[in-house]
């Protein structure tokens, strides 16, 4: 598949490639912390994971014809109020689902995985009687639309660039939050051990609430993201918790540096392969590597080396 | 300080508490020495609200705290050493000990914490999965000081752990509750040891608080005689 192109060809291409695949890896990265978070918590799989995500793009959605109806002239920063209201509608209704669902469940997985499969029904369902069920796409404002030219031959999308660097400095955020803070502490110590953490004063239901809340929000923060790749649909999440899930699994649970590796590798090679194959069969090989890595590694990439 | 009377424990169907009255005095050491499986953990566990309560009631200083969470009950001032220590082995020993810090709410791990336990203070930044045994019930115990606990749980704290280790252990905790105040509640199998540390020496035998002796006066062959099988 390689035959038709020079070498320095390949090398444009595979840069290229790789730039475009910045906002998938943000995508990727965003989601796959939610979902990490929150099972790495509570050992719960949030199969409405999806959903979250696409309330952020919606709440994107809204922000961008609201700037674009009542605050034209501040339209180029409307990105930013996106991200943080998709950050907190996301994360209310996250609190809100812990609350009234998840925590019911906590001593039966199984349970879990169905009662969040019905909730995304559920919310895909209210999506599509709130906003339709035809997909929405947002407009980019203007100084997001350009492309830094490197060389003759490559071209790096600005708004590629710049969903990146908001995603790594989200990424550090939480990096901070989990590992340095006096909350970070105490929800690591839940992960570890909850009986022991409630015996020694830390008031566990709060911290589930909380950290299910933060891994919700990401996801909807993700959901900005995603705006600029992809059109916003009811069912657009399901797309995507497949492949978040092999992050995750690919990654090493419970490790953020693996999840990180994991995502930037998955949408890397996704996005270069794309290009010289369909997009299923891109999506194949990458299915077929992983597992082909997974069986010699099966921790993942990353795990961490202790006595237990 | 604590006052547990008519407690009823169950697993199930089963009952493993048959209703226990133990009144623990302010500055006091109790041990509770029992055979295995006659409930000095499950005990230990309903105290700190592990395990439900079927019926009866734990007090402490005139406070109901049975139908509580283990964190709450933590805020009126009880705290525990688990059986196998249980500490949070992937993150730092100090970070441990800042676990406990949350129901204190102090901001940083005080000095006479260290000085109890130099150990820890040379290992503060290793992670606590990797200490000894020995040095992992040393983090055990610091971590619950860390509460600034009225009453102490410690439950069978010298299992695995060499003799002469067991005997600076009943020091430190004689030292821990001269310098605190505060009453130590033990469960034990090793007589020595308990006969070393405590003020006072239960006997429980299948769920039944059988023997409550003063340590002065104490008659060890009859004691002996429950745990030996
Ligand atoms: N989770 C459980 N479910 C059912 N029964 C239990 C459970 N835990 C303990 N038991 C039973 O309760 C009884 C008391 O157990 P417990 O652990 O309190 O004993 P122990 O005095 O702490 O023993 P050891 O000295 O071996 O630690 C035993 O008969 C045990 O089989
Ligand atoms: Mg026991």
């Amino acid at each position: 598949m390689f035959g038709d192109y020079s070498l320095s060809d390949l090398g444009a291409i595979f840069a290229m490639q790789g730039f475009a695949g910045l906002i998938l890896f943000s995508v990727f990265l965003l989601m796959a912390l939610g979902l990490a978070i929150i099972f790495g918590q509570m050992g719960v799989i949030n199969m409405a994971h999806g959903e979250f995500m696409i309330l952020g793009a919606y709440v994107t959605w809204l922000t961008s014809n609201f700037f674009q109806a009542h605050l034209p002239a501040l339209f180029g920063g409307y990105f930013f109020v996106a991200m943080v209201l998709a950050f907190f509608a996301s994360g209310a209704l996250g609190m809100l689902v812990e609350w009234g669902l998840i925590r019911h469940l906590y001593k039966r997985p199984l349970d879990t995985l169905l009662a969040t499969w019905g909730l995304s029904l559920i919310l895909q369902q209210c999506y599509r009687s709130i906003f339709g069920a035809r997909e929405v796409g947002v407009d980019l404002p203007q100084w997001m639309l350009g492309s830094f030219q490197v060389t003759d031959a490559i071209q790096i999308p600005i708004n590629g660039v710049f969903v990146m660097v908001l995603t790594i400095l989200i990424t550090c955020a939480v990096a901070y939050i989990l590992y340095w803070s006096r909350w970070g502490r105490q929800v690591r110590a839940v992960v570890q051990n909850r009986v022991m953490a409630g015996a020694v004063g830390i008031n566990t239901e709060k911290v589930d609430r909380y950290t299910f809340a933060l891994g919700c929000g990401v996801a909807g923060v993700a959901g900005s993201a995603f705006t600029m790749i992809g059109s916003t649909g009811p069912t657009s999440g399901q797309l995507y918790i497949v492949d978040t899930f092999l992050v995750v699994v690919f990654g090493g649970a419970a490790s953020l540096l693996g999840t990180i590796a994991s995502a930037f590798t998955i949408s890397q090679a996704q996005s270069t392969l794309e290009f010289f194959l369909s997009g299923s069969m891109a999506k194949v090989i990458t299915l077929l590597a992983i597992v082909g890595i997974l069986m010699l590694r099966p921790q993942g990439l990353f795990a961490l080396k202790v006595r237990k | 300080m604590l006052q547990i009377s008519g407690l009823h424990v169950a697993y199930g169907q089963s009952e493993v508490l048959h209703g226990l009255d133990v009144a623990v005095a302010p500055g006091e050491i109790v041990a509770i020495m029992g055979r295995n499986g006659m409930g000095k953990t499950t005990l230990m566990k309903s105290l700190m609200g592990i395990v439900p309560t079927k019926s009866g009631s734990v007090r402490m200083d005139g406070t109901e705290v049975s139908g509580l969470r283990s964190w709450e009950r933590v805020a009126h001032g009880l705290a525990y050493v688990p059986q196998g220590r249980m500490i949070f082995s992937t993150m730092t020993v100090e970070e441990n000990i800042e676990t406990g810090l949350v129901a204190s709410g102090d901001k940083a791990v005080s000095d006479d914490i260290y000085e109890l336990f130099p150990v820890l203070l040379e290992m503060k930044k290793r992670r606590g999965g990797n200490l000894s045994g020995g040095q992992q019930q040393q983090l055990a115990i610091a971590r619950a000081l860390a509460t600034k606990p009225k009453v102490l749980l410690l439950d069978e704290p010298t299992e695995g752990i060499q003799p002469s280790i067991i005997r600076e252990m009943a020091r430190t905790l004689k030292r821990i509750r001269d310098e605190r105040a505060l009453s130590i509640v033990v469960s034990e199998q090793v007589l020595s040891f308990a006969l070393d540390v405590a003020d006072r020496v239960l006997v429980i035998e299948n769920g039944e608080i059988i023997r409550d002796d003063a340590r002065a006066g104490i008659n060890e062959a009859e004691i002996a005689k429950h745990l030996s099988i």
